[in-house]
């Protein structure tokens, strides 16, 4: 067992992991962060998708481990005070959901592109969630709450 | 107290925005993998390299060492415990099915078949000591090629002597539904003889499946990431001895279905007889790879297709004979997927002679069940394509021999040669809706343009004319069809004291919007606002009786069992009504959540009513204090959505890379409850129907192992392979139900491969090609073209030797 110190969600945790644990079990099973979910096993289809400090990772492909003082961010942690983040908005007016099971990763993937690329085409939007599958809405609307966010990002930018 | 302000004037319609969506972008969420109870125990499975084998042996010792292991468990421990799993559907009086226990006993039959379960205290020990379970195999020979398998060359169960499950035919000579086929053919001035390949499938719902099963207390409940809560409690029970009344089964959140969570599973199985034999919580989540090796997979047919026709492109015949991959074992619903295509190969057309062949075939792989679309893309995709040979065959425009033979929208009802009434649609409206939307002159043109110029990049364009049987199904066709169970549905409306409304549908969502569109409906009906309305499924204690989620029947069936339900909780409330406002019941009139008394002032809400009743203090002699009602809808007949899809692609005839350049779809469903909602199913489904034209397959190598085994290698397209598409509809009501609905879940899947498929080989016809086997992956298009261009070539020189 080795010991880490990780702030989740801005909460610190200070836990015993097996060295072999995936950033994405300590946090489904130690943490509790049940919002951020598996998908595959061979870090295709995006759905665990988190930032480690302040970058997108998929929670698959890190050990714990290597999360160790690190600042990592969920889905969970995203709406402040019940103010849904620009982001978790976006998806909620488009329709960019249906079973909900990709959106965690989704959203998580969009805010990234979005730091990235504040205002990207159609075709940057849709190469930058390519990591991410989503098997209910053929992707339209998702990349429509992505332009839309980047939209609205914009407008909050100028006031 | 009044529930009627702050709502618009109707619901109905309108584009709410989802209610289900705050706990989904949020991660409240309750998936099957997020349960955790005190105690709770993991199984691992140990399955089967091997396709088709003896198992001389399962040595568990070593495993039951491990750490933190608790138990494990091989077929022979479990094979008393529990009856072999259900097939539903048995399609002839003399269908052929082998025993399907959950664990195998004596011999596995597909790759991936579970041989064994381990128990430990964590799920990652459970996996490390499952790969301590020794087994050792003596081998069988393998049966995968479709053919040979029904030729019998090896058979996978020698006692049952044969390969073949069934044969199922219709013919519309025996039927009286229309001519004999034959005849038909035999006096066609023209005939089509094509042989199309419905490649394997895997559904890839996102969310893994998962089971939790709580054995403590006197009831035994079961979660599970399933489409079919209330089917799951009645086979578990069945399957494993069990009182019905004994078990409750929970759907909590699922992620996704796509019929491949329209089954009763090994691992449900395993799962619960496990939790029973130690008395304690247990879960089980599958892998990726284990969901796309052993969840059920979908299509797999090859189609022999022969289609007469006269010269001036009136289909006079079609025959269909099919051969259907059932792999290894028959699942819920395997042998019937198939047959329902049988009824939807004469689409949208005037087929005066029909006649439908399918011999359902056992091969050892993974076994194959409901697709979305299930037996219809199938249907839809043989005859589309067909069409566009006839129109190139006599070189007419695809859209205009559709028009020759389509049913007219002045023709409905209209009883087709498959003998389904068809009672509403308007063909001519879509088609040209779609044609305007999509440019399809100028495209045309366009294409004209580099093939004259043997553009290297040649431009495709495909049509698809799809329609469909949805809203299944009348209980007594159901019953005709040999299927095991009926097609209703159940609804309850429960008025609480507070004026809010509980509504349980027996419907069970898994991303459809079933919460926002049935609160809809119920706004309007009961006249209450929107989001005072809760609505409850997928818990068989709280949704005591349903039938579930599948073949695009929640809102044409569910939908109309609330709206059943909704008026009985009028009716009751009239009564009383009266009775508080000192007037007959003749008199009171219901409009926008409230009774008035004809012709007068004197008025009083529901919410009232429900409080008064809830009160029970000053109610009428002999009335019961409570407004709630429950109501069971059985359709009389399906519902037939239908549409244009039109698709153009561009070919690079030198790398046979496919590009889509543009997808234009109008689709008629029917009345729709909220558009945003219908058009999110358009979007998805179109995307799995592209998927399956040019992307997935599932490929097994000759020994039997599934080469796609993760999502490296079946290639569920991502955002950056598909394009934005445009949707438009058309609104022809059903009048079999009074909401006007026809469903909308399948409809872009049963309707986009052929769009793509036409398309592809549109963009290569002038090189005389005139199929590409799907997936239209650049490979296999790079060597059709390859494949063409030689043979061309070679008949050019060998003219000239």
């Amino acid at each position: 067992m080795t010991h880490i110190t990780v702030t989740v969600d801005g909460t610190k945790y200070s836990d015993e992991v097996e060295p072999r644990t995936l950033l994405v079990h300590y946090l489904r099973e130690q943490v509790g962060k049940t919002g951020t979910v598996v998908g595959c096993d061979t870090s295709n289809c995006g759905a665990c998708t988190v930032h480690l400090n302040g970058r997108s990772v998929k929670s698959c492909s890190v050990l714990a481990v290597q999360a160790d003082g690190a600042d990592v961010s969920t889905i969970e942690g995203l709406s402040t005070n019940g103010e849904l983040h620009p982001m978790q908005l976006a998806f909620h007016e488009n329709h960019a959901l249906q079973c909900g099971f990709c959106t965690p990763g989704m959203i998580m993937q969009s805010i990234d592109l979005l730091n990235e690329n504040p205002h990207p085409t159609e075709h940057e939007v849709r190469d930058g969630l390519e990591g991410n599958l989503c098997r209910c809405t053929g992707y339209q609307n998702i990349v429509k709450a992505v332009l839309a966010a980047a939209g609205a990002t914009d407008s909050e930018a100028t006031r | 107290m009044t529930v009627t302000e702050d709502r618009p004037a109707t619901e109905f319609g309108s584009p709410r925005l989802r209610k289900e969506d705050a706990h989904l972008v949020t991660g409240r969420t309750r998936w099957t993998d997020n349960i955790s109870l005190p105690g709770m125990l993991h199984l691992a499975m140990v399955r089967s390299p091997m396709a088709h084998a003896k198992i001389r042996s399962v040595d568990t010792d070593a495993a039951k060492q491990g750490s933190g292991v608790i138990a494990a468990f091989t077929g022979a421990d479990l094979a008393d415990d529990h009856a072999g799993l259900p097939n539903a559907w048995p399609v002839t009086p003399e269908q052929k099915a082998p025993e399907h226990k959950a664990i195998a006993v004596d011999t596995v039959n597909f790759a991936g078949e579970i041989v064994a379960v381990v128990v430990a205290r964590s799920a990652a020990e459970a996996r490390d000591a499952a790969e301590l379970v020794d087994v050792e195999y003596d081998d069988l020979p393998v049966v995968l090629d479709l053919n040979d398998a029904a030729a019998d060359k090896e058979v996978v169960y020698p006692d049952l002597g044969t390969n073949v499950s069934a044969v199922w035919t219709f013919d519309s000579g025996e039927a009286g539904t229309g001519g004999d086929v034959e005849e038909a053919i035999s006096g066609a001035e023209l005939v089509i003889k094509r042989t199309y390949r419905q490649q394997r499938l895997i559904p890839a719902f996102i969310e893994p499946r998962s089971t939790v099963v709580d054995p403590t207390g006197e009831q035994t409940t079961v979660w599970s990431a399933t489409q079919i809560p209330h089917i799951l409690r009645l086979m578990l029970a069945l399957t494993c001895n069990i009182s019905e009344s004994k078990l409750r089964v929970v759907a909590p959140d699922v992620g996704g279905g796509f019929g491949g969570k329209l089954q009763v599973t090994p691992e449900e199985v395993t799962t619960l007889l496990v939790a029973r034999r130690l008395g304690k919580p247990c879960k089980y989540t599958e892998t990726r790879s284990e969901s796309l090796m052993a969840a059920h997979h979908g299509r797999d047919q090859i189609q022999k297709l022969t289609l007469a026709a006269n010269r001036d492109g009136t289909v006079t015949g079609l025959k269909v004979e099919l051969l259907a991959d059932m792999g290894a074992y028959l699942g819920l619903v395997t042998s019937g997927v198939p047959i329902l295509g049988a009824f939807m190969y004469n689409a949208i057309y005037k087929f005066p002679a029909y006649h439908f062949t399918c011999t359902n075939v056992f091969t050892n792989k993974a076994w194959t069940d409901a697709y979305r679309g299930a037996g219809r893309p199938e249907a839809t995709y043989a005859i589309e394509r067909l069409m566009d040979e006839l129109a190139a065959e006599l070189d007419v425009d695809p859209i205009e021999i559709r028009e020759r033979n389509w049913i007219k929208h002045e023709e409905f009802p209209f009883t087709t040669v498959a003998g389904l009434e068809y009672d509403s649609g308007n063909y001519e409206a879509a088609t040209e809706k779609a044609k305007q939307l999509f440019g399809y002159d100028d495209l045309r043109a366009e294409q004209q343009r580099r093939r004259d110029g043997n553009d290297p990049v040649q431009l495709g364009i495909g049509t698809s004319t799809f329609t469909e049987m949805c809203g299944l199904a009348p209980s007594r066709v159901l019953g005709s069809l040999s299927y095991g169970a009926g097609g209703w549905e159940h609804a309850s409306v429960r008025m609480l004291a507070s004026g809010k409304v509980e509504v349980v549908t027996g419907s069970s969502a898994h991303g459809q919007g079933h919460e926002t569109a049935w609160s809809q409906i119920v706004a309007d009906r009961l006249g209450v606002p929107f989001d005072d309305i809760e609505i409850l499924h997928g818990d068989t204690q709280v949704s005591a009786r349903g039938l579930d989620t599948y073949g695009s029947r929640s809102l044409t069936v569910g939908g109309m069992a609330v709206l059943a339900a909704a008026d009985k909780v009028i009716d009751k409330a009239k009564v009383i009504a009266a009775h508080l406002l000192e007037a007959s019941a003749d008199d009171i009139e219901f409009a926008s959540g409230r009774f008035t008394v004809r012709g007068t002032d004197s008025s009083i809400g529901l919410g009232d009513i429900s409080l008064a009743t809830f009160a029970a203090h000053n109610l009428p002699d002999g009335v019961e204090a409570s407004l709630d009602a429950d109501a069971t809808f059985d359709p009389v007949n399906f519902s037939f959505p239908h549409g244009t899809h039109l698709c153009a692609v561009e070919v690079d005839t030198e790398t046979g890379v496919v590009e889509l350049r543009k997808y234009v779809c109008v689709d008629d469903v029917g009345t729709v409850v909220n558009p945003l909602i219908v058009e999110g199913q358009v979007h998805g489904g179109v995307a799995q129907g592209i998927a399956q034209a040019l992307f997935e397959e599932a490929v097994y190598d000759e020994s039997g192992t599934l080469v796609t085994g993760s999502f490296v290698d079946y290639l569920v397209p991502s955002a950056a392979d598909l394009i934005s598409i445009t949707t438009d509809r058309t609104e022809s009501q059903s009048t079999t139900n009074e909401l006007g609905v026809k469903g909308v879940g399948e409809a872009g899947t049963i309707a986009s491969t052929p769009a793509v498929v036409n398309a592809v080989v549109d963009a290569l016809r002038p090189l005389g090609i005139n199929d590409i086997q799907m997936p239209c992956s650049p490979s296999r298009v790079w060597k059709t073209i390859r494949a063409a261009t030689s043979s061309a070539s070679a008949r050019t020189d060998g003219g000239a030797a």
